[in-house]
């Protein structure tokens, strides 16, 4: 990255130039031993708390399945959900576009106030800042917020040869839905994004005892970046049946079309555990009470650390790399 | 027989495993005859790209060879059609509407991304015909359509220039950039250096051009011709379909893709195209050079839409090679393979690319980048 270089939008795109921006200009700056981590929360105080930010801009601010209130409550509470922690207390900081609607804005945060239900969690400050219009597209909604660490010790870093991989439902909903209202492709009703609350399905993992290794969203960059952090984190192979990755025919249907991989669609309420082999049966149970489309799509070897490997259901193999770039439609 | 198509129909049926694995027995078997090694070409950057996603070169046994071929619209625009696109997007005024391939392809100096960061106002559409919306939408600004692609993408642009005529709307420019399957496979056959035994063509062109235009192929150059679709299953039956041409000894054109191709193709585009499009004396091929009749131009009755025209004064003309590093003119020949490339991953990788092939969503670099080798 050269000094001359200008921020171009595949710099927010969660996968390689994301973290090319991050590594070399933010951890740089900020670097400690919390924020090396890279997880999907910090985890402060000895371990008792997680604490995380996210800012949300999205267009449309409403869409099938959700709206931009209720991802800004989702997108925080999952990020702590994913340490293994209850939601518990966020901030919340709006800017807004002069001429925004009044309307709308209950709306959105009639939105929020719901979602906090669903995590138990609650609002206890926050900010607004109004600009001129042109300056913010509408609407920029950021939340912080702190959990109680419920079980400690989940974590990116640490998943093993004997751990599996599962995916809690089918995945790209989000990406696919947001994608196709933006470009005004109709595929019939039945895409709707996953957006959705993770914690009370991570309550009744932990409830039951489940030993996790590793949780995480798979937000921007998808599956596939996931994946590939888990790797390179852990420094391990994960190897993967593509036959067993879910997803809706919609959802297909939508990257045939266009010339996407479902695993680098964004999602906003599916999620990627890491657990022991051992443990396989009693989380399928329970993620399939939530989604019955949660299944195992890999295991962990030390094949070709840092890398994950995609096999397909005729016995051939391949790399799957980090997302790169824009989503951007194939010309033919 | 369904009254309604799903989306799924279009490829559920071709990427079972079984028929997959069937038909790399089948190939085994025919390839067990063959006295040679057979290279055959995929004319097409989706072809390539499907090889690789696939994995399909891991089924197929060592004395079958792919040479990649220069069918990927964005690769093989020379530099200086690039920056005619990035110096449109610059002036004032303007907003140049493209496909999204060409976002991240380099130009001499920089990209559509790096001058729409630095303000420009570039935007992609999936359909041309969206094009109208902003137009109206932004009356007092001129859009510029850069229009990119085969035969499969011409059609669109005519219907979108049939429809801003019709609803005479004033504020929209064409530059045009369609280029022809047929003609670069005869240089590539002319060379008398050229290893292509057979060629896999692509359907989606087809559709639209009937598989009449690979006629010469067998017939002046004994080089069969499978005009395959583009799911796997498609691939491997293609593939089974020249080796059996090759070992009975027949050399013709067949279509693989029988589901939407025929021989004559879809007449009511062509007959839209032939509206609105001739074809040029010559268009210079990035990698490849000067090539005659291989693209269209505006007739000169809708001359008054070409921005090329209009903006003449803006527009150098003047030849810009590749960076003396990047081997896609070798590439885009099936000369070389990416790997054969001394910046590959390296110096040139998606996100910071010397050459377009490393960014298109049909260039082969970026398919031998995205899947890699097997591991």
């Amino acid at each position: 990255m050269k000094k001359t270089d200008k921020i171009k939008l595949a710099h927010g795109n969660g996968g390689e130039e994301n973290s090319e921006l991050i590594r070399e200009i933010f951890y740089k700056a900020f670097d400690n031993e919390i924020l090396n981590k890279s997880e999907d929360s910090a985890i402060i105080e000895e371990g008792k708390l997680a604490f995380s930010t996210d800012s949300f801009t999205v267009t449309p601010l409403f869409f099938a399945g959700g709206d931009i209130g209720k991802l800004s409550i989702c997108g925080t509470c999952n990020d702590l959900a994913m340490m293994g922690a209850k939601p518990k207390y966020l901030t919340c900081s709006v800017i807004l576009e002069e001429g925004f609607s009044i309307e709308e804005l209950e709306v959105i945060v009639e939105s929020m106030r719901k979602e906090l239900l669903v995590n138990g969690a609650i609002i206890v400050s926050g900010d607004t800042k109004v600009v001129p219009k042109g300056s913010v597209d509408r609407i920029f909604i950021n939340t912080t917020g702190i959990g109680e660490v419920v079980k400690k010790g989940i974590s990116s870093n640490k998943i093993r040869t004997n751990d599996i991989i599962i995916v809690s439902r089918d995945i790209g909903s989000h990406g696919a839905t947001i994608f196709a209202s933006r470009e005004g492709i109709d595929l019939g009703g039945d895409l709707e994004s996953d957006c959705a609350s993770l914690y009370p399905i991570v309550k009744k993992l932990l409830d039951e005892n489940i030993a996790i290794t590793a949780l995480r969203d798979a937000t921007r960059g998808g599956l596939s970046a996931v994946l590939n952090e888990w790797a390179k984190q852990s420094n391990i192979c994960i190897e993967v049946e593509e036959k067993t990755i879910p997803v809706s025919d919609v959802v297909m249907g939508f990257c045939e079309i266009l010339g996407f991989d479902a695993t680098s669609l964004a999602n906003e309420g599916t999620f990627v555990l890491a657990l022991k082999k051992e443990e396989e049966a009693r989380a399928l149970e329970i993620l399939k009470a939530f989604n019955n489309s949660a299944t195992t799509i890999g295991r962990v070897t030390n094949r070709h650390p840092k890398k994950v490997i995609l096999h397909s259901a005729w016995g051939t193999q391949r790399f799957l790399d980090m997302p790169s770039g824009e989503l951007l439609p194939r010309i033919c | 027989m369904k009254d309604r198509l799903e989306l799924k129909d279009f490829y559920s049926g071709f990427r079972q495993a079984e028929v997959i694995k069937s038909y790399a027995k089948l190939i085994a078997k025919e390839a067990e005859k063959l006295n040679s090694q057979l290279n055959i070409m995929e004319v097409c950057g989706g072809h390539t790209h499907t090889i690789m996603r696939y994995g399909l070169k891991q089924l197929l046994p060592p004395n079958i060879s792919f040479i990649h071929g220069p069918g990927c619209p964005v690769c093989v625009m020379p530099k200086e059609r690039i920056d005619h696109a990035i110096a449109l997007a610059q002036l004032s005024n303007i907003i140049l509407v493209t496909l999204g391939d060409m976002i991240k392809v380099p130009g001499s100096q920089s990209s559509l991304q790096d001058v729409r960061a630095n303000g420009a106002d570039v935007r992609f559409v999936y359909s041309p015909l969206d094009s109208i919306k902003i137009a109206k939408e932004n009356s007092d600004k001129t859009i510029i359509f850069f229009a990119i692609g085969f035969e499969t993408t011409t059609p669109m642009t005519s219907a979108l220039i049939n429809q801003v005529i019709i609803q005479d709307i004033k504020n929209m420019l064409f530059h045009i950039n369609h280029v022809t399957v047929p003609e670069p496979m005869k240089v590539l056959l002319d060379d008398k250096e050229n290893k292509i035994d057979a060629f896999i063509a692509p359907a989606h062109v087809s559709v639209i051009t009937g598989s009449k235009i690979y006629d010469e192929f067998p017939r002046d150059y004994q080089k069969p011709v499978v005009v395959s679709g583009f799911e796997p299953v498609d691939m491997m039956e293609s593939l089974f379909m020249i080796l059996k041409q090759i070992n009975e000894k027949r050399c013709e054109v067949e279509v693989q893709y029988s589901r939407s191709v025929t021989k004559d193709g879809n007449r009511r585009a062509q007959r839209l195209n032939d509206k609105f499009f001739e074809k040029s004396d010559s268009f210079r091929w990035r990698g490849i050079g000067d090539i005659a009749q291989s693209s269209f131009r505006l007739k000169d009755a809708f001359r008054h839409l070409d921005a090329e025209v209009r903006y003449r004064d803006k527009l150098s003309t003047a030849k810009i090679d590749d960076h003396k590093l990047c081997i896609c003119g070798d590439i885009l020949k099936g000369k070389a393979n990416p790997k054969d490339c001394r910046v590959f991953g390296t110096v040139c990788k998606p996100s910071r690319p010397l050459g377009s092939c490393m960014v298109s969503s049909e260039g082969a670099c970026s398919a031998y980048y995205r899947y890699g080798d097997s591991p």
